[in-house]
């Protein structure tokens, strides 16, 4: 039972991370080049506009969840099998739902980087 | 990507990394925090490693929003995990702790994944495709 609240812990943990990472995304992009916008409308309305964007919060919400969530697993489980199963499925994620709901173009480089950088986590966090 | 575009990408680095081990260090010299113990979260707080770490990490935030805004998420997040290997030579240089070759083969992994992300386009929606291009060169 031990090991299903684990497991149901990191996939919380990498699905929150997965949202809060595309709703911010989501929400930079709507806004659009932040340096752009700052040149031309000033620092107060910059800071305006990212206050009244309610998918920012919704990503900074889920970020949220996720950092709890991991502090949940982190006290069920070992480090070693929450830290590299959440950061490793978390990159894997992130590429699936910028592909589905941001419509990216993941090309089959992003794809390997995303698979160099996912194995590369999991050896650094698992030594 | 021109040169403030990297450097926002290098901010994302730094901020984050520094960040984290600023924090690392101002928790191995607070008291222990336990369930039974919470009220030591006020003291770290009071520790001045982690003051500067948190807002390393306002700072980092800030630059992975301004990042957001210029280029694609699956550009941004690879092209950050260099700050990984970041954390490993801060750990090895400031922290004075041992990496296995295993370590070392995870860095060798991200460095070839960044490798990969950077050489290609940070925004790719706005591309047009393959066969638009062909249109564009047959119509001229």
């Amino acid at each position: 039972m031990r090991t299903f609240y684990t497991w149901a812990c990191i996939f919380t943990t990498v699905f929150a991370a997965a949202a809060g990472d595309v709703l911010v995304a989501l929400a930079m992009r709507r806004i659009g080049d932040l340096g752009a916008f700052r040149r031309r409308h000033g620092f107060f309305a910059v800071m305006a506009r990212l206050l009244s964007s309610g998918v920012l919060f919704g990503g900074v919400f889920f970020m949220a969840v996720a950092f709890f969530s991991n502090l949940i697993g982190l006290s069920w489980a070992d480090l070693s099998v929450v830290g590299p199963a959440s950061a490793a499925l978390t990159f894997v994620a992130n590429a699936l739902g910028a592909k589905f709901f941001l419509h990216e173009n993941v090309d089959r480089r992003r794809w390997f980087a995303t698979i160099f950088v996912c194995c590369g986590v999991l050896l650094l966090t698992r030594s | 990507m021109t040169l403030r575009k990297y450097l926002v990408i290098l901010s994302v680095v730094l901020f984050g990394s520094f960040g984290d081990a600023f924090l690392a260090r101002g928790m191995q010299h607070s008291r222990s925090i336990d369930i039974h113990h919470l009220g030591n979260v006020f003291w770290a707080l009071a520790n001045p490693f982690v003051i500067i770490g948190i807002f390393s990490l306002f700072g980092f935030m800030a630059s992975y929003m301004t990042a957001l805004s210029f280029a694609d998420l699956t550009y941004v997040l690879p092209a950050t995990a260099i700050s990984y290997v970041v954390m490993v030579l801060l750990s090895i240089f400031w922290l004075h702790e041992h990496v296995s070759p295993q370590r070392w083969a995870g860095v060798a992994f991200i460095v070839i994944g960044v490798g990969l992300v950077a050489g290609g386009p940070s925004r790719t929606e706005d591309l047009p495709a393959p066969s638009d291009c062909k249109n564009q060169v047959e119509s001229a």
